[in-house]
């Protein structure tokens, strides 16, 4: 099956340790516009981290800040002058918030992602090497929570644990752990049909004959060679989380802009005032969720590709060959990266 | 939102207990094995939204906490039996949902069942028409991008396919009525009809819910291109996210058909190149578009809240965003419900229409 073509050694072994990282190596093995997608992703996302990182230094006004020696922001400014992008409705500086923004959205999704990778990896090991009813539970619980609209899990959850409100403190905790419960299920079926698939392998049996314990095979023989296809995962669902993030927000369930610079609060901000022409408060704020997003998929995606031989762009004298790709009614599932899950289908 | 992780194929075979060899057959008991796992799919969300709603409180101190006198919440907590141990009014809540009683929402005190289909017919009406915009955007444009493979007309529209995925839908509904409402004047900026469309609409004998159909059917015209105007934008901005997955989606399958033997003799005969692409290689490639489909339902459904929040379509992802600001957990829940027992049954019925096409999916 299509499953273990993600699987193929990402560089040659004996490469220096740098061309083998998983970026780098992606490069490597890139051509053309396949290359030009990954080189615009990583230009993308390398200028949102560095502004997040440097975003005390970049931004003219703190997020929260309504005025300044020359006295209060003036409201619904057009852009110029002392306010290169304008100012909102409630006197805030644009420029700033998006600036400010950048920090929300990486620390979010920093949280989100360590979190879901954390609990989903550990449940996909246990539920996949024990088997039995708990995995059947766990498979039940994970494909409805699956099946069922993230946004609409991210809200219950929000409504869970901030009661609705957006509080001081755990404004940027709570949008973190209520795109984490719509990610665990992700890591969970890909750790499981991995581990499923591995432990028939082998060297689990050898490990077994040797007397290694259980949790010595799951952590050591297992996980290391589960976790390959987690690099793709995390960069489809960093853009994923900012898409969440920004949801909540425009629904309302964001951060207080006391507290942080938040998006999706902008633009729910900002609804009102295009119905008057403004156009500044919500295009920018809006830009840089697409910049951001832009970023992260077209490396994800990249790295998907060419993980996957039969989309690997190839030079032209290749080409003829290509035209044989195998194709089953399967191959979507490979084509959009995750082939692992395709195991747990015909297992 | 989506996930670009388009298509994992249901876990559900992975529970089935082990198969018994049947050559060919089975079909009817797979069915009936796929139906059986509806139930404990909707249990388990049901369950979930129950008790992580209730972990904060009581849906009634939720919305009126501050607005009432202690001893006033007291009793109307009461007399709700919110008091009561959870489990409890868990049964309760279990048994009401099985005879189709979802309560009374708080805010507006109407029931919730009558509040869920007065509104899930204009989801489903925007649902219908975002459908409508993205096989007719997303089919056509992978064909080409297929067909042109490696290609600049192929790098433009993959580009394409993947803004369209990182532009939320609510800021490709904010860009869309700024442009096109605001600047140019050409579409109405928000809401699913004129006043005086919706009072003729809703004055029919047994309205479908679904402006455009009640329209048609009254033969009321200028009605009908009012609702259209209406329904423009709200379903290019929902229309295009889900495009963007179709393109990429008929792009890989009919690469990968287009690949096969069956099109090289075609080619030898002389078939043109445009009908090896339109007919010989996109058919096959159908099947897992179907499979997908069923899975963008909810994606689309998450879509329409932001959607119908952005234009302010008054179906119930608006109704949603409104109940969630008056902290109405009862509405809520009964929303997330309706929606839970969507995705279940399309899934069913996407898993089966699979399975009548490819044998293969049920062996």
């Amino acid at each position: 099956m299509s499953a273990n073509t993600t699987l193929e050694p990402a560089a040659n072994p004996r490469a220096s340790l740098f061309r083998r990282l998983p970026v780098v190596s992606h490069f490597n093995k890139s051509v053309g516009l396949q290359r030009f997608m990954l080189v615009v992703g990583l230009v993308l996302t390398g200028i949102f981290l560095l502004t997040a990182l440097a975003a005390p230094l970049l931004a003219p006004y703190g997020f929260a800040q309504l005025s300044d020696a020359d006295g209060s922001f003036p409201t619904q400014q057009a852009p110029g002058g002392k306010h290169l992008l304008g100012t909102t409705v409630g006197g805030y500086d644009v420029l700033s918030r998006v600036i400010w923004g950048t920090q929300t959205a990486l620390l979010v999704i920093i949280v989100a992602v360590v979190l879901s990778i954390f609990a989903g990896v550990i449940l996909g090991l246990v539920s996949g090497y024990i088997g039995g009813w708990l995995d059947r539970i766990l498979v039940v619980v994970a494909d409805a929570i699956y099946a069922f609209p993230s946004l609409l899990v991210a809200i219950v959850m929000a409504i869970v644990i901030s009661g609705g409100q957006s509080s001081l403190f755990g404004g940027i905790l709570a949008a973190a752990i209520s795109i984490t419960v719509v990610f665990i299920p992700q890591y969970f079926r890909v750790i499981r049909a991995e581990t499923i698939r591995l432990k028939a392998e082998p060297f689990v049996e050898s490990a077994k004959v040797v007397g290694a314990s259980n949790i010595r095979i799951m952590t050591r023989h297992i996980y290391r060679n589960a976790t390959r296809t987690l690099p793709l995962i995390f960069t489809l669902n960093a853009s994923e989380s900012i898409l969440t993030l920004a949801g909540l927000g425009f629904l309302g369930f964001g951060i207080e802009p006391s507290s942080a610079a938040e998006w999706g609060f902008d633009l729910n901000k900002a609804l009102a005032d295009t119905t008057s022409g403004i156009w500044w408060t919500g295009l920018f704020p809006g830009l840089a969720i697409v910049w951001t997003v832009l970023g992260l998929t077209l490396v994800g995606e990249s790295i998907n590709d060419l993980n996957d031989p039969r989309l690997r762009g190839r030079k032209r004298s290749g080409r003829k060959a290509a035209a044989g790709a195998p194709a089953t009614p399967a191959a979507p599932a490979a084509a959009t990266g995750s082939g692992a899950e395709t195991e747990s289908s015909n297992p | 939102m989506t996930s670009l992780i388009d298509a994992p194929p249901s876990d559900a075979d992975a529970l089935l207990p082990p198969k018994k060899k049947q050559a060919g057959g089975g079909l009817g008991q797979y069915i009936l094995v796929r139906f059986l796992l509806i139930f404990p799919t909707i249990l388990i969300l049901v369950t979930m939204v129950f008790f992580l709603m209730r972990i904060t409180g009581d849906p009634i101190t939720a919305a009126m906490g501050g607005r009432l006198p202690p001893e006033q919440l007291q009793e109307r907590i009461h007399a709700a039996g919110y008091d009561r141990p959870l489990l409890v009014q868990y049964f309760e809540y279990l048994g009401q949902l099985v005879t189709g009683n979802f309560g009374t929402t708080l805010s507006d005190n109407r029931k919730v069942t009558e509040m869920l289909t007065t509104y899930g017919a204009a989801t489903l009406e925007l649902s219908i028409n975002a459908i409508i915009v993205a096989l007719l955007v997303g089919i056509p444009l992978g064909m080409v991008a297929a067909h042109r493979r490696d290609h600049l007309p192929d790098a433009v529209l993959r580009i394409l396919a993947i803004l369209f995925y990182a532009t939320p839908v609510f800021f490709a509904g904010m860009l869309l009525k700024l442009v096109f409402s605001v600047w140019l004047g050409w579409l109405p900026v928000a809401g699913r009809a004129g006043t005086r469309t919706e009072l003729s609409l809703t004055a029919l004998e047994a309205p479908t819910g679904i402006y455009w159909l009640d329209a048609l059917r009254s033969g009321n015209m200028a009605a009908f291109s009012d609702v259209m105007s209406h329904a423009v934008l709200p379903a290019l901005a929902l229309g295009l996210l889900t495009a963007g997955v179709f393109l990429r989606l008929v792009r890989t399958n009919v690469i990968g058909t287009l690949g096969k033997d069956y099109v090289e003799a075609g080619r030898s005969r002389g078939v043109s190149e445009f009908r090896l692409v339109t007919k010989h290689a996109y058919k096959p490639a159908l099947i897992p578009i179907i499979t997908v489909m069923g899975l963008q339902i909810a994606v689309l459904l998450g879509g329409a809240v932001l959607t119908e929040t952005t234009f302010e379509w008054k179906g119930l992802g608006f109704q949603l965003a409104n109940y969630l600001t008056a902290r109405d957990f009862v509405a809520v829940q009964g929303i997330v419900v309706l929606l839970a027992v969507i995705v279940a049954v399309t899934n069913f019925i996407v898993d089966i229409i699979a399975a009548l096409i490819d044998p293969r999916v049920r062996y």
